[in-house]
């Protein structure tokens, strides 16, 4: 009697235990994107508006702050959006060579001490870039490319981002051996094995490359803070800093619009490239 | 196994060639290497090793990056650790910031990631809009956003009004503004929530159903199959956690307006690093600050190495 009845109350409980665990989730999620939801409201109202109540819909759509904001920075928005994408196309480029190259020699040749080397790789992953910092900023001072756009791509050439060579060795090792061996047999040397098999091979991982080598450059604060200086060199997060700096000149209506349009290439990046942002994260653990 | 390997072999491949072209390989592809691996050495040397090098000598020096650096021995560490309050009001700022943050960040990952891990429908929607703070959450953008939510007008005390309570200015007062920057980063629990999701499907369902037939609540299948099978997890996003929250700066510039402040209150070691290198172009104290960053995270990291004998349990 006992054995029918148990676990048709337990799966009862379940049910409803699921339905819990929805409103638990939906509730936890709109916290989660009420700041997200809170700027892009804000950034369609009036400036009075914006503090005095806490509704994050507009009662009527502003759109001026968007134009109004792109026209309020000199020089205009749309300048730093075009520095910023100088930037990370610089950078997405030398990362794929770099760390291809890199990754292929590690995970495929022989080269005296290798392991050492990878031993030294590895480590430089958790080096902070802070304790790199004074030096670099030096080497790059005499080297006259302060305020220019250099110290942010041309490491990347460098395959300096050993995170990425990281990556992409684990995924040459899954390329069976084979593959090289049988191009070995038909005169390949590593330059055509190189480029005729293990590169058409890693396009997954070199996607993978693109995508957090585009997301990490477009954000990088800090770097972009140290070396670049003048108003014509300036990049998104760099010119954001004029909406807070001088909020006597433009409003905040113009402020959240010009952070909210800011965030739309991430954002766009992360809702076509979803599945792979995870499985990124997932493999190597990088941060997000 | 030498017995399968001559049925194995490809039948255009004759085995009297075997035994030199071996060796004639190798040679070819040793050159090669090095033509390969070149970026990486001149990168490795003059990007890595070389400035993490340079970069202890120039921290005992004395040094403004217009003249040449003049040795003055242990004088930026003594002056450091003695007579710089600020030093220490930052290594207090950033610890405070780092254990209260990574506990609370790697707890609601792991609370989300087992929910999620049910069989419920929409999960991979939940598991996008929990995720998305992360991705975003480190830009300037959302700095400024979070500074205007909890300044003195701000929605958070808009919030707090309806239940009569009247909010302080969140980033303006020094007792609360770390805590505003706190909440920023614990926001961002979403890529180690993404990583423990991955590690939940990785442990063997036939355990649960052992934990079940012995009577095990959902409580206990969590307490004692999910929580020691993740360990290992727990144990990577903590180191990786830990290293990451040290190096916090965005928000703390943003909020404060690259100041730290106020009273010094969100003065990040890494702010505080910015500012004597490129405000006071004191560079020689600052690589001396950030060798004593580098030797603290790999202090802590050692420390979680060594702690983690007694926690983390692998599989046999």
């Amino acid at each position: 009697m006992t054995t029918t009845s148990l676990p048709a109350r337990a799966a009862g409980r379940r049910t409803d235990r699921r339905w819990v665990l929805h409103v638990v989730l939906i509730l936890g999620a709109i916290v989660m994107i009420y700041p997200m939801i809170w700027m892009v409201g804000g950034s369609l109202k009036p400036d009075d508006e914006i503090f005095s109540t806490l509704n994050p819909f507009p009662t009527v759509a502003k759109f001026a702050n968007y134009p109004d904001g792109w026209n309020a920075s000199h020089p205009v928005f749309g300048f730093y959006f075009l520095n910023s994408f100088i930037i990370c196309l610089g950078a997405v480029v030398g990362n794929v060579f770099g760390c291809s190259v890199t990754a292929f020699a590690f995970a495929r040749l022989n080269f005296r001490a290798k392991k050492f080397w990878f031993a030294m790789m590895l480590g430089s992953i958790m080096l902070p870039a802070n304790a790199l910092l004074v030096p670099q900023y030096l080497l790059f001072y005499k080297l006259g490319w302060v305020d220019t756009f250099l110290p942010l791509i041309v490491p990347k050439f460098l395959a300096t981002d050993a995170f990425f060579v990281f990556l992409l060795v684990q995924f040459i090792r899954t390329i069976p051996r084979s593959l090289d061996e049988a191009a070995t047999i038909d005169g390949c040397g590593p330059f055509r094995i190189f480029g005729r098999i293990i590169l058409p091979l890693l396009g997954p991982a070199l996607v993978t490359t693109v995508i957090f080598t585009f997301i990490w450059t477009y954000d990088d604060f800090f770097a972009q803070l140290i070396y670049l200086s003048t108003a014509a060199r300036e990049t998104v997060p760099i010119g954001l800093r004029q909406y807070i700096d001088s909020s006597g000149g433009s409003s905040y209506g113009q402020m959240l619009a010009m952070s909210a349009l800011s965030l739309v290439p991430t954002f766009l990046v992360f809702l076509f490239s979803q599945r792979r942002i995870v499985e990124g994260i997932t493999t190597t653990g990088i941060r997000g | 196994m030498t017995a399968v390997a001559p049925r194995v072999r490809d039948r255009h491949e004759p085995a009297v060639a075997i035994s030199p072209a071996p060796r004639r390989r190798r040679r070819r592809y040793d050159r090669a290497a090095y033509l390969f691996m070149t970026p990486w050495f001149i990168g490795f040397a003059v990007i890595t090793a070389g400035p993490l090098i340079a970069s202890l000598y120039l921290s005992f020096t004395n040094f403004n990056l217009l003249q040449a650096p003049n040795w003055i021995g242990f004088a930026n560490y003594t002056t450091m650790l003695t007579q710089d309050p600020r030093f220490w009001q930052s290594f207090g700022v950033t610890i405070a910031f780092v254990v209260i943050t990574v506990p609370l960040q790697l707890a609601f990952a792991l609370l989300i990631a087992v929910a999620l891990s049910r069989k419920i429908r929409g999960t991979s929607w939940y598991r996008s809009i929990y995720y998305l703070p992360s991705l975003l959450g480190g830009s300037v953008a959302i700095a400024v956003v979070w500074g205007q939510i909890f300044n003195k007008k701000g929605i958070a005390n808009g919030i707090l009004a309806l239940f009569g309570i009247h909010g302080p200015s969140w980033t303006g007062d020094p007792s609360t503004a770390l805590a505003t920057l706190i909440l920023l980063n614990v926001w961002q629990f979403g890529s180690p929530m993404v990583i423990f999701l991955a590690g939940i499907k990785q442990i063997p369902g036939e355990l649960y159903d052992a934990a079940s037939v012995d009577g095990a609540g959902a409580w206990n299948r969590f307490r004692f199959v999910t929580l020691p099978m993740l360990t290992p997890i727990i144990f990577f996003n903590l180191v990786l956690q830990v290293i990451r929250a040290f190096q916090a700066f965005t928000p703390a510039y943003i909020i404060s307006g690259g100041t730290g402040g106020p009273s010094d209150s969100t003065l990040f070691y890494t702010l505080y690093l910015y500012q004597q290198a490129f405000t006071n172009l004191h560079m020689g104290y600052a690589s001396a600050l950030a060798w004593v960053l580098l030797v603290v995270i790999a202090v802590f990291t050692a420390g979680n190495f060594l702690l983690s004998r007694f926690w983390v349990t692998y599989e046999n």
